[in-house]
């Protein structure tokens, strides 16, 4: 009941935070030259003014910049992101729809860099300084160091081009419209070189923090308590290391669900994948006021969710955590 | 009777590059059941590694090059590890001088205790869990049930050790290595643990090989000694004879440095306080939202004290009893709540922060850690001549002065060029007294300066003390767990106990004929409190 209550506290400090976030990208985007009527004015091939003033006066656009601020919290209140202009629908309509591929395509990428990033740093850990550490902290740092667009675009070369194994981009063959387990494994084939692309930076990160956390709990006094009890030291490692390791690497998942996000706005463009990040791109050259807000609006949720998710489980990992003291 | 664990001629060798190439040099000791065995020595004597040396559980590099250890006839030097294994927990178990830290924090303490049974026997899980309960019960901790499922930071140091001493003995191992088991824990817990450890292994008939650096931990459960100098083992014997008649000079010289528990003859102390604390109190608040479901502790509750112009008033009590809060409030590195903390007239406690700093000059504290209270990246010189730079020196002087204090503090005055590692610990604290007497202030309150050194090293820096509040006409509050240091150097003695001061007077009064019952008990639980005597005899016997 304590962690919920502390993580309740956690999840009520976030509001604040999230109107801040908004007000600030709002008041960002006034800055930017032009709005939502002259981007659709050029779309629509230009147009005279009194046109263009009719469109503002429909949308708001017209009214000072604080009385629209006011117009979209209160309209936030009411839990209503407003109209996309550009797209032509709600913006709930419209996130909604870009929203699961981005979510497969983060939970993917976290699944695995969290999970390999585990298992290669214990790998590395066990070995600190023999043949497997050296390897794996040599390919750690090419992963770190590479940029993300770039290995997406190798990867094309390579698997989609070359070898023909894995479709170029795409959330699915929209060819052929299958339905049940063969959609599934047709997205799932879709989002191999994604997720990998988009994973194995994390996973280096995670790999080079599991290594640093397993020696230095390595070097507890526990672990040499476990060993004098006659553990051996795979039993060791096991039972007494890994869960006090993975401790900071839980804390840093959290601290890290907002960079993902950022980060698959690159990798969405790369493999033309129809994600959140992608549209938050297209809503910021169209000037898109209303869907890029309920973008901001959804992805602060997002992060204050797997935040919410984390503090959960970091407390069901350290005992410490809740009782306070 | 045939000796169980034979250390026959055993060294260890230990990485190039350090700065002696052996831990252990052709060390022999042996070990019979139903005795206990106190490895005694200062730190890196190697008397530490002896223990990793025979589970074998040596760090990185560390490697035994000679001799043979035998555990019931068998060289434990030449075991695989999967048979060396079996030996560790069931055969030859351990325990460690931090139980917070030895216990894993993650895990309950019925699972860690049930993890022996676990490894070494085929027993059923309800079988290990009733085991488990019985061995806790064994060990006195107060509700077995409740602490089995207890994770180890719900327990108090006591307790922590109780239940490592309840994991070493699940499988009635032939021998025990405790390693500086009571160092971490008050006075009165420790004697409650030495206790225990002497019951069972007298019950069970184990052979306990005790390592500590504490004579007095010695005379109270050793039944022979064997002294560690620098790897080697210079004199061994029965308790009585070697604290009785040490024949080794190092023996007789750490012995010597060990200070006795009856205060020296009174000095004569001025009428006139320089430092009145009159209701001093200081609370803390955890928790709770808006006053509710809140954690009140008093740390410091009402205190009233005075310190007579040249005169050591020592502050003794046990973790937790509140006197390095007290310590904090008298220079203001916390700000008590009520009270007035008045230096030669002026109430401190009601200075603004401005001029709180100023007032500094006329009070400096020297605190516990040599290492950590020294920062890192600055020459030890410019540690020393901060102080003074920030109350208006110029740094040049300041510099100079600097060397100055390193020469009063019997420190190399050229050595203020180099950094606080390169300093030994008895060094650090010299250069800690040096920065606080930067200022040549009035009062020095001194935080447990002595604790984390060597015996020896302690007697020179209580001695230089002493030195110092003579040539300076220094008073000094002196905060200390250690009552026979206190009774070394202090005129006065407050003790305190859940933040409230219990009994307070003469040193010589006070611990003569305590009065209250917590300082009565608090003297009891000394161990070795007949050592002193001993010690006497010994002295004699050098003269």
């Amino acid at each position: 009941m304590r962690v919920l209550s502390l993580a309740g506290r956690r999840l009520a400090a976030s509001i604040p935070t999230l109107i801040l976030i908004l007000i600030g990208v709002f008041l960002l985007l006034q800055l930017a030259p032009g709005d939502t009527v002259d981007a659709m004015m050029a779309q629509m091939g230009g147009g005279d003014a009194t046109t263009a003033r009719q469109l503002r006066e429909f949308y708001g656009l017209d009214l000072s910049v604080w009385a629209q601020l006011g117009n979209y919290l209160w309209r936030l209140v009411r839990l209503d992101l407003g109209f996309s202009a550009i797209y032509g629908k709600p913006v709930a309509t419209v996130i909604a729809e870009r929203l699961p591929a981005t979510i497969l395509l983060m939970t993917a990428s976290l699944s695995f860099a969290f999970f390999f990033g585990l298992i290669l740093g214990v790998v590395a850990a066990r070995g600190v300084n023999k043949w497997p550490d050296t390897l794996i902290s040599t390919f750690g740092l090419m992963f770190y160091a590479m940029p993300t667009f770039w290995f997406g675009l190798m990867a094309i070369v390579v698997f989609s081009i070359y070898l023909q194994w894995l479709p170029a981009g795409g959330f699915e063959d929209i060819t052929v419209s299958y339905t049940g387990l063969r959609r599934t494994l047709d997205i799932a084939q879709h989002l191999v070189l994604p997720t990998l692309t988009l994973g194995l930076f994390y996973m280096a990160i995670y790999l080079r923090i599991m290594r640093g956390s397993m020696l230095e709990v390595l070097n507890l006094d526990f672990v040499r308590t476990a060993r004098s009890k006659g553990m051996d030291e795979t039993r060791v490692v096991v039972r007494h290391v890994l869960r006090n390791a993975l401790l900071p690497m839980v804390t840093l998942i959290g601290l890290q669900a907002g960079t993902m996000l950022g980060g698959s706005v690159v990798v969405e463009s790369v493999f033309s994948l129809p994600g959140l990040g992608r549209l938050a791109y297209e809503s910021v050259i169209q000037r898109d006021l209303n869907t890029l807000l309920g973008i901001v609006f959804v992805s602060a949720l997002l992060v204050i969710a797997v935040n919410f998710i984390v503090d959960l489980l970091y407390a069901r990992l350290d005992p410490r955590i809740t009782t306070g003291s | 009777m045939s000796p169980i664990l034979v250390l026959d001629d055993v060294s260890v060798k230990l990485p190039a590059g350090g700065d002696r190439s052996h831990a252990m040099e052709k060390v022999s000791l042996a070990l019979a059941a139903n005795e206990i065995l106190c490895v005694v020595g200062e730190s890196g004597s190697g008397k530490s590694m002896t223990a990793n040396a025979i589970m074998r559980l040596l760090p990185g590099g560390v490697t035994i090059d000679g001799g043979r250890i035998l555990f019931e006839g068998r060289d434990l030097c030449g075991l695989g590890e999967a048979e060396m294994r079996k030996v560790r927990g069931a055969g030859i178990a351990m325990i460690f001088q931090e139980p917070m830290t030895a216990l894993n924090p993650l895990r309950s303490i019925g699972d860690q205790i049930g993890e022996m049974f676990e490894l070494h026997t085929e027993l059923s899980a309800a079988e290990i869990k009733a085991r488990t309960l019985a061995l806790l019960e064994e060990v006195r901790i107060p509700d077995p049930a409740l602490a089995f499922k207890a994770y180890p930071h719900e327990l108090s140091g006591g307790q922590r050790q109780r239940a490592m001493i309840a994991m070493a003995l699940a499988l009635d191992p032939k021998v025990l290595i405790a390693d500086e088991p009571t160092t971490a824990l008050d006075v009165t817990t420790q004697a409650q643990i030495l206790k225990l450890i002497r019951d069972l292994q007298r019950r069970k008939g184990t052979a306990v090989l005790f390592i500590t650096h504490d004579f007095g931990v010695v005379a109270e459960i050793a039944d022979r000694v064997a002294v560690m100098s620098k790897g080697h083992v210079v004199e061994q014997g029965a308790t009585q004879a070697v604290l009785g008649n040490p024949q080794h000079a190092y023996t007789r010289q750490l012995i010597a440095a060990v200070p006795p528990l009856k205060a020296p003859p009174p000095r004569a102390l001025s009428s006139e306080p320089i430092m009145t604390i009159a209701h001093v109190s200081k609370t803390y608040r955890t928790g709770g939202f808006l006053g509710r479901g809140q954690r009140v502790t008093h740390a410091v509750k009402d205190v009233s004290l005075v310190l007579p112009k040249g005169a050591t008033l020592g502050i003794v009590g046990e973790s937790g009893s509140g006197k390095s809060t007290l310590a904090r409030c008298l220079v203001r590195l916390i700000d008590p709540e009520s009270g007035e903390i008045r230096l030669n007239g002026i109430d401190l406690a009601k200075l603004s922060r401005e001029e709180m700093r100023s007032a500094t000059r006329d009070i400096q504290m020297v605190f516990q850690d040599p290492f950590a209270s020294l920062n890192p990246r600055r020459k030890a010189g410019e540690a020393v001549a901060q102080g003074l730079i920030v109350h208006g020196m110029a740094r040049p002087e300041a510099l100079a002065r600097a060397k100055e204090l390193f020469g009063l503090v019997g420190l190399d005055p050229a050595s203020t060029e180099r950094y606080p590692h390169e300093f030994s610990g008895g060094q650090r604290q010299r250069i800690g007294l040096a920065r606080a007497l930067a200022l040549e202030p009035a009062v020095l309150v001194a935080d447990e300066p002595v604790s984390a050194l060597d015996v020896s090293v302690q007697a020179q820096v209580l001695k230089l003390l002493a030195e110092l509040r003579e040539r300076l006409g220094l008073s000094i509050v002196f905060i200390t767990h250690d009552l026979r240091v206190a009774a070394q150097v202090c005129d006065l003695v407050a003790v305190m106990k859940s933040g409230e001061v219990v009994e307070s007077g003469p040193i010589g009064a006070v611990f003569g004929e305590p009065q209250h019952a917590y300082t009565q008990a608090l003297l009891a639980s000394i161990p070795g409190r007949e050592f002193g005597k001993g010690q006497r005899l010994a002295e004699e016997a050098t003269a």
